[in-house]
């Protein structure tokens, strides 16, 4: 799994290098755009696929949906109160 | 929101084909799920690349401002590992991989799939999702109750595109080149620290 990693971290840096190295070219941003694009639907349709041919997460589904909930609410509860801080004694004052 | 609506009927449509088994074997047997993603590493890495406008926000940054992703990195993974303990299926290092998110859906929940299993992978899918949904609807409230970085922090990843019409308009314009600066930092960190995380489960 390490390997698997590290290639795709290798394969993102290798992407950033080469879009480095292009530029500003409007005409490739907006292809590369919608080639990711592809690239996403492509994967999230496969993950449908692979959710699909699951009975384990197809039974379960309920409770993943509310497991999902739950951490986003931790998420979302954790970041407010870490922001708040930060608003209040780095950027509240200097304004 | 248009677009997560496009992803998520790209995910539904496979699920339907998944269910019905209407499907050539060769589909289900194929492991390239794992070449797509790294095309898709490929052109993420590219997109960041050439995004000129992102690195200049970046170089004209103060340090103050990078305290921002910060708090939305380190609120994330304290608040979704104390929800963990309510949560007898999912552990604590589980729990931070969809965490660290921040929101990106489409490429947490596909290096989770990939890297951990599948039922963490939808967790993952949904729990973003939500992320991005509740921050479109609730951040006026979170807003009047928790300071003008309430959008950003909430809508993570998400702040430097989707959500940030609603964070300007909450926490006003001044709040914009914080709000791209913060989602672009999440969106190049999120593909560094999930891995990373699944690495020590």
């Amino acid at each position: 799994m390490l390997l698997d990693i590290i290639i795709v971290l290798s394969i993102m840096i290798l992407g950033i290098g080469i879009g480095l190295f292009i530029g500003n070219r409007p005409k490739i941003i907006k292809v590369v755009g919608v080639l990711t694009s592809f690239a996403i639907f492509l994967l999230l349709f496969l993950l449908g696929i692979g959710v699909g041919t699951n009975d384990k997460i197809i039974k379960n589904l309920h409770s993943i949906g509310l497991q999902a909930l739950v951490l986003t609410l931790g998420a979302i509860l954790g970041s407010l109160i870490c922001a708040w801080a930060t608003y209040k004694f780095f950027f509240k004052t200097g304004k | 929101m248009k677009g997560s609506l496009i992803i998520l009927s790209f995910f539904v449509l496979g699920l339907i084909l998944g269910l019905t088994r209407f499907l050539p074997t060769t589909l289900l047997e194929g492991n390239f799920s794992i070449y797509a993603l790294y095309l898709l590493m490929f052109l993420v890495g590219i997109g960041i690349g050439t995004d000129r406008d992102s690195w200049k926000v970046i170089k004209q940054v103060n340090i103050k401002i990078i305290l921002v992703p910060l708090s939305v990195i380190v609120g994330s993974l304290i608040g979704v590992s104390a929800v963990s303990v309510f949560l007898s299926n999912i552990n604590f290092g589980e729990a931070m991989a969809v965490g660290a998110g921040f929101g990106y859906y489409s490429l947490s929940s596909v290096m989770i799939t990939e890297f951990h299993g599948e039922t963490l992978g939808v967790i993952a899918l949904l729990s973003n999702i939500i992320r991005e949904i509740l921050t479109l609807l609730a951040t006026p409230l979170f807003v009047r109750y928790f300071g003008k970085l309430a959008g950003i922090a909430s809508g993570g990843a998400t702040a430097m595109d989707t959500t940030m019409p609603i964070i300007v308009q909450y926490s006003g314009k001044e709040y914009a080149i914080i709000a791209v600066f913060s989602g672009i930092v999440l969106t190049i960190l999120v593909p560094v620290i999930v891995p990373l995380i699944l690495q020590f489960l």
